[in-house]
C-alpha cells in the first residue's frame, strides 16, 4: 500500500527524509561542539577567546542562513582547491553532505553558544568551586559537575534551536543535496502535482516538529528530577 | 572574509561592476520587507488578542495556525504557494490566478503568513505577561474592555515585545533571501547570478554578505533607538 501512495514516490520521499534527518543529526553534533566551545570562550578569562566568540556570533547574526550556506559551500570549495593546488594536488570536489552539515552546524553553533552560556551561568558557582576544591581538573569539573546540571537549563533554548535547525536543513536542497525538498521537486516534475508533494513534505516537517517537542518534554521531565516545582 | 579573500586575490573590478545589480537587489529586498512587515504587524494584533484570550476556540484556532506555520520550513511554504497551487484547475481558472501566478504576490503572501505567525506568538506572550494589577486598576477606574485593550494591554504589551519584535524583523529581512528561489531578483539572486557567470564565490557571496550585514546592524541599531525611546522606564537611572 505504501508503494502506491504519492504515485509511488513515497519511498523516494522517505529516502529524502532519511538524508534530511542525517544532516540534521550530524549538524546538531557539530553545533553542540561549537556551541560549547563558544560558550566556554565567552566565559573565559582570555580576551582573545572572547573576541573570537563575539566575532563568530556577530557574523552568523548578520547574514542569512542561505547566503552563509552558499558562501561556505562554494567559497570553501575554492579555498580547499586553492590549498590543494598549492600543495601540487589536483581538483577536488567537496562532498555536498559534508559542506551542508558543516555549514548548518556552524550557523547553529553560534545560536547554541548563547543557550549554553546562559545554562552554564545558571549552575551555582559554588558547585564548580567545590569541584575544584576536590582537586578535579577543569575538564573533569566540566564533565561531572557543570554539564549534568546545565542540561536542564539549556533544554528550552536547545529545543528552539533544534526546531529552527531542522527547518533550515531544507535549504541544503539549494546547494544540490538530494534531501526531502529536492526529492519532492523531482517527483513534482514527473507527475505535475506540485501541491501533493510539497504539502506532503510540509506535513512530514510538522510531524518532526511535533515529535521533537514531545520527546524534549519527556527529557525535560527526566532532567528536572529532584527539582521542586512551584505549585501553580 | 577579507582574510580568505586577500590571499585568494579578490577581483575588485568585478565587485565594482556588479554593484549596480546588487543595489537593484537591495531595492527588491527592501520592497519585500516594506510590503510584508506592516501587513504582518497589523494582522498579528487581533490574532494575538485572540490567542491570549480566555476563549478556548479562538485561542486554539490561532494556536493551530501559528503551530503549522512555525512548524514547517518557509522554503516549503513558498513552494506550496508558488508552485503548488497551480496544480488545481479551479484555482487556475479563478480570478485569484492573476495574483497567484505572480512571484511577487506569492512571496508577499508566504512572507506575510510567516511573519504574522511569529509576531502573533510574540505579541500574545507579551499580552499574557501583563501584570494583573494593571488590568484591575483599569477596571476599577471604570474602563470598558475595549479601553483596557487600547489604553493598557496593547501599549504595554507592544513595549515589552519590542526587543523580540526587533529580532523578528531581522529574521524576516534574512528570510527575504528565499525570494531568490521563486524568480525574484533580490540580493541573493544577484549574488547567485554573479557566481554563475564568473564562478568567483568570494566576490559574489562575500559582497552580498556585506550588504546583509550592514542591513542587519542598521535594523538592530534602529530597534536599539526605539527601545531607548519606548522602554525608557526600564533603563537604569544614573
Amino acid at each position: 500500500m505504501m508503494d502506491t501512495m504519492l504515485h509511488g514516490y513515497l519511498p523516494a520521499i522517505l529516502g529524502g527524509l532519511a538524508l534530511t534527518l542525517q544532516i540534521a543529526a550530524a549538524s546538531l553534533l557539530v553545533a553542540c561542539v561549537l556551541g560549547m566551545l563558544g560558550a566556554l570562550a565567552k566565559l573565559s578569562k582570555s580576551r582573545i577567546a572572547r573576541v573570537v566568540a563575539d566575532a563568530y556570533a556577530t557574523l552568523i547574526r548578520g547574514v542569512p542562513d542561505l547566503v552563509l550556506m552558499l558562501l561556505t559551500f562554494y567559497g570553501g570549495q575554492a579555498i580547499v582547491n586553492w590549498a590543494v593546488q598549492k600543495m601540487g594536488g589536483s581538483y577536488v570536489d567537496i562532498d555536498p553532505f559534508i559542506a551542508g552539515t558543516l555549514t548548518v552546524g556552524f550557523i547553529f553553533g553560534a545560536y547554541l553558544t548563547e543557550t549554553f552560556r546562559g545554562a552554564i551561568l545558571a549552575v551555582p558557582r559554588g558547585q564548580i568551586e567545590a569541584g575544584y576544591a576536590y582537586g578535579m581538573s577543569f575538564t573533569r569539573t566540566l564533565w561531572r559537575i557543570t554539564l549534568p546540571q546545565m542540561i536542564r537549563h539549556a533544554l528550552p533554548g536547545f529545543v528552539n534551536n533544534w526546531l529552527v535547525m531542522i527547518k533550515a536543513t531544507a535549504l541544503v536542497s539549494i546547494i544540490g543535496l538530494d534531501d526531502m525538498v529536492h526529492r519532492a521537486g523531482l517527483a513534482t516534475a514527473a507527475t505535475r502535482e506540485p501541491f501533493t508533494f510539497y504539502a506532503a513534505i510540509a506535513l512530514i516537517y510538522l510531524t518532526i516538529t511535533s515529535v521533537s517537542l514531545f520527546l524534549l518534554w519527556r527529557v525535560e521531565l527526566r532532567f528536572s528530577r529532584g527539582v521542586r516545582r512551584v505549585a501553580a | 572574509m577579507s582574510t580568505s579573500a586577500s590571499f585568494l586575490g579578490v577581483d575588485w573590478g568585478l565587485i565594482a561592476s556588479s554593484l549596480p545589480a546588487f543595489f537593484d537587489g537591495l531595492r527588491v529586498c527592501l520592497i519585500l520587507l516594506a510590503i510584508t512587515l506592516p501587513c504582518g504587524f497589523l494582522l498579528s494584533l487581533p490574532l494575538a488578542v485572540a490567542r491570549a484570550s480566555s476563549n478556548r476556540v479562538a485561542s486554539g484556532a490561532v494556536w493551530f495556525f501559528t503551530y503549522v506555520v512555525r512548524g514547517t520550513p518557509l522554503l516549503v511554504q513558498i513552494f506550496v504557494i508558488y508552485y503548488g497551487l497551480a496544480q488545481f484547475e479551479w484555482i487556475r481558472e479563478s480570478a485569484a490566478w492573476v495574483l497567484l501566478k505572480n512571484a511577487w504576490f506569492c512571496a508577499w503572501f508566504a512572507f506575510t503568513l510567516n511573519t504574522t505567525a511569529y509576531t502573533t506568538e510574540i505579541f500574545a506572550g507579551a499580552i499574557k505577561a501583563t501584570p494583573s494589577g494593571e488590568i484591575e486598576a483599569a477596571r476599577s477606574v471604570g474602563m470598558s474592555s475595549a479601553q483596557v485593550y487600547t489604553r493598557i494591554l496593547l501599549p504595554g504589551a507592544l513595549r515589552r515585545a519590542l526587543p523580540q519584535y526587533g529580532n523578528e524583523v531581522v529574521g524576516m529581512m534574512h528570510a527575504t533571501a528565499l525570494a531568490s528561489t521563486v524568480t525574484l531578483v533580490d540580493l541573493t539572486r544577484v549574488a547567485r547570478d554573479v557566481y554563475a557567470n564568473h564562478l568567483l564565490p568570494v566576490e559574489a557571496f562575500g559582497t552580498v554578505a556585506v550588504f546583509y550585514f550592514v542591513l542587519t546592524f542598521s535594523l538592530v541599531g534602529t530597534f536599539k533607538l526605539l527601545e531607548r525611546r519606548f522602554l525608557r522606564h526600564l533603563q537604569p537611572r544614573s
